[in-house]
């Protein structure tokens, strides 16, 4: 990305975006059962989290970048 | 057979009576001069954050998801949430690329992706591979929200594979037909707010009272077997089902924004702000799917299908009638007609937006270019309106003539084909680089390989890739856009040598925000 219009250095916020890719590609991370929450198992949990986890780190490089 | 669920029934009938009546009043909605394909096909390009946000969420969560992904989990367990990864990864691809696109597209009145790659590229070839990739894996699409329409039927009492249950799909085609052919885009934005509403209360009030009704979250997983709790541990030299839990995710979401009802819901938002707000608004829905999911290992924990009053649904709809059943189940007669109307409503809007897509495809892309340069804008509205109707028809007739295993199959085979035209629209973004002959040959490579690894493991969408003595097995349609992107990039050199560079019409400031 080319926008050299902008302060030098504000498009190193989408590098956040990395955090959501590794969370949910690296399967052996989170595929067990423990730590169970309200007996809902990690593996599950975990998943339903990340949406929240990618939603704000979205946010947060909306604003970042806005 | 089951009885008909008169007060199910009368309750679906009222939501599909007030959306069929909201869907034509749509058309004086923000009016525009629906004669031009830009206000019939795009919705004059006036949604803001709010609207785009329940338009493109009503289009990118169909009916066919909310049936399909909890039956998976049903039948298959774990795998089934790879659905959830999915439409986490969409949206920094959404954040990122889209409103460069956005951008573009806005300032040279671009409607659809072949548009902008004809407009990038200069090569009407490349734009024909790019429309027709998008209007055929849009076809089976639209089937597929038939099938889903069919199974609430059926849970209705309807019998959805007999006359009753096909009369039943037949009107509600004719209604989607009418007013998508009168309101066009505006039609399903309308529609979008009350069955994503509708949606919402359904899973939540699922979530909630079910595991309630059972004892707690914990008694439902307790009851699911370990081989379908969690994804196998791969062994030996193999990676298993990590590696394609993982390309599932990957490849399903990068296909995902190259859907033609996805760019025609994306470029009907009013701002590059809209597409950019929305990709950090969308993921809600992306929870609820996950609460779905969970649905069907729900309706697995209860032993669902051995209710004698359910084992016909399950006979005729297999798995797919999971959800069904569970609602039927849990909640009075009433809310069930609520729910199955949030459904059913839920097939029509996406198949109303991609009808709409395709027939933008077929307009601008085939007609214009390529039978009638000198359409006029009037004319173009006309062609885009009767396409619609015969792209709807089509879909229609196979689901009623054919098994809808074919649908599904096809399907697959759709995913794994509109990936194919990634470097084209989303590298394209970027850089025109690569040469549009070049991607032309990868496309085709990436087309023929990707059909050829499904066909091969029959029909399903993961392929054990065999390197180096280890197996990965993993999206087909992963692999042969890796297929795609290298022959693309090994023969750029030699077709830039042999061919005469091609004009751009875009400008590096277009795809900036203005």
């Amino acid at each position: 990305m080319d926008n050299k219009k902008r302060k030098p250095g504000s498009n190193w916020w989408y590098l956040l975006l990395l955090v959501q890719f590794v969370g949910t590609l690296w399967v052996p991370f989170y595929n067990s059962a423990g730590p169970a929450w309200a007996g809902i198992p990690f593996f599950y949990w975990y998943q339903m989290l990340m949406v929240f986890v990618g939603a704000g780190i979205t946010a947060i490089v909306y604003f970042a970048t806005e | 057979m089951q009885n008909v669920n008169w007060i199910a029934l009368i309750v679906f009938a009222l939501l599909f009576g007030f959306i069929t009546w909201l869907g034509f009043a749509a058309a004086h909605w923000r009016r525009g001069d629906l004669d031009l394909l830009n206000e019939w096909g795009l919705g004059g390009r006036r949604f803001g954050t709010l609207i785009t946000w329940f338009l493109v969420g009503g289009d990118l969560y169909t009916a066919y998801t909310f049936i399909a992904v909890p039956a998976l989990a049903f039948g298959a367990g774990a795998v089934a949430f790879f659905a959830v990864p999915y439409t986490i990864l969409i949206y920094p691809i959404l954040l990122v690329v889209f409103p460069r696109l956005w951008s573009v597209c806005h300032k040279h009145g671009y409607i659809t992706a072949a548009d902008f790659v004809i407009g990038r590229f200069g090569n009407r070839w490349l734009a024909l591979a790019i429309a027709v990739t998008g209007i055929v894996a849009t076809m089976p699409y639209i089937a597929l929200q038939l099938v889903g329409l069919q199974v609430v039927i059926g849970g209705l009492g309807l019998g959805g594979q007999g006359w009753l249950g096909e009369i039943s799909l037949v009107i509600a085609f004719i209604i989607l037909a009418a007013f998508t052919y009168s309101s066009g885009l505006r039609a399903p934005a309308a529609i979008a707010i009350v069955k994503d509403i509708l949606i919402y209360i359904t899973a939540l009030a699922a979530c909630i009272v079910i595991p309630i009704e059972v004892g707690g979250f914990g008694k439902i997983f307790a009851a699911i077997p370990a081989q379908k709790l969690l994804l196998a541990v791969p062994h030996g030299q193999s990676t298993g089902a990590y590696s394609s839990y993982a390309t599932l995710a990957l490849g399903s979401a990068l296909a995902l924004f190259l859907y033609p009802h996805s760019m025609t819901g994306i470029l009907s938002a009013s701002s590059r702000g809209a597409v950019r707000r929305n990709a950090a608004l969308l993921p809600a829905y992306s929870f609820m799917l996950g609460l779905l999911t969970l649905l069907g290992l729900m309706a697995f924990a209860l032993g669902i299908d051995k209710l004698p009053e359910f084992v016909d649904g399950f006979k005729a709809f297999k798995s797919n009638f999971a959800v069904p059943a569970l609602l039927l189940h849990t909640f009075p007669s009433w809310f069930v007609g609520v729910a199955f109307a949030a459904i059913g409503i839920g097939a029509l809007v996406p198949a109303a937006i991609m009808s709409i897509a395709a027939a933008n495809l077929f307009t601008r892309n085939i007609y214009r270019e390529f039978f009638h340069r000198g359409a006029s804008e009037k004319q173009e509205s006309q062609m885009a309106k009767w396409m619609s109707l015969i792209v709807k028809f089509g879909a229609l007739i196979f689901i009623l003539l054919l098994p809808s295993q074919y649908a599904i199959q096809l399907q697959l085979l759709g995913g794994i084909w509109i990936i194919q035209t990634l470097p084209a629209v989303l590298i394209g973004a970027y850089t025109r680089w690569l040469n549009p002959w070049a991607q032309l040959a990868g496309w085709l490579v990436g087309i023929v390989t990707g059909t050829w690894m499904a066909a091969a493991m029959n029909f399903n969408g993961t392929f054990p890739l065999q390197l180096a003595g280890w197996t990965f097995p993993g999206y087909s349609a992963l692999y042969s856009l890796a297929l795609n992107l290298i022959v693309a990039v090994v023969l750029t050199p030699l077709f830039n040598r042999a061919s005469k560079p091609s004009e751009d019409q875009t400008a590096p400031a277009d795809y900036e925000k203005a």
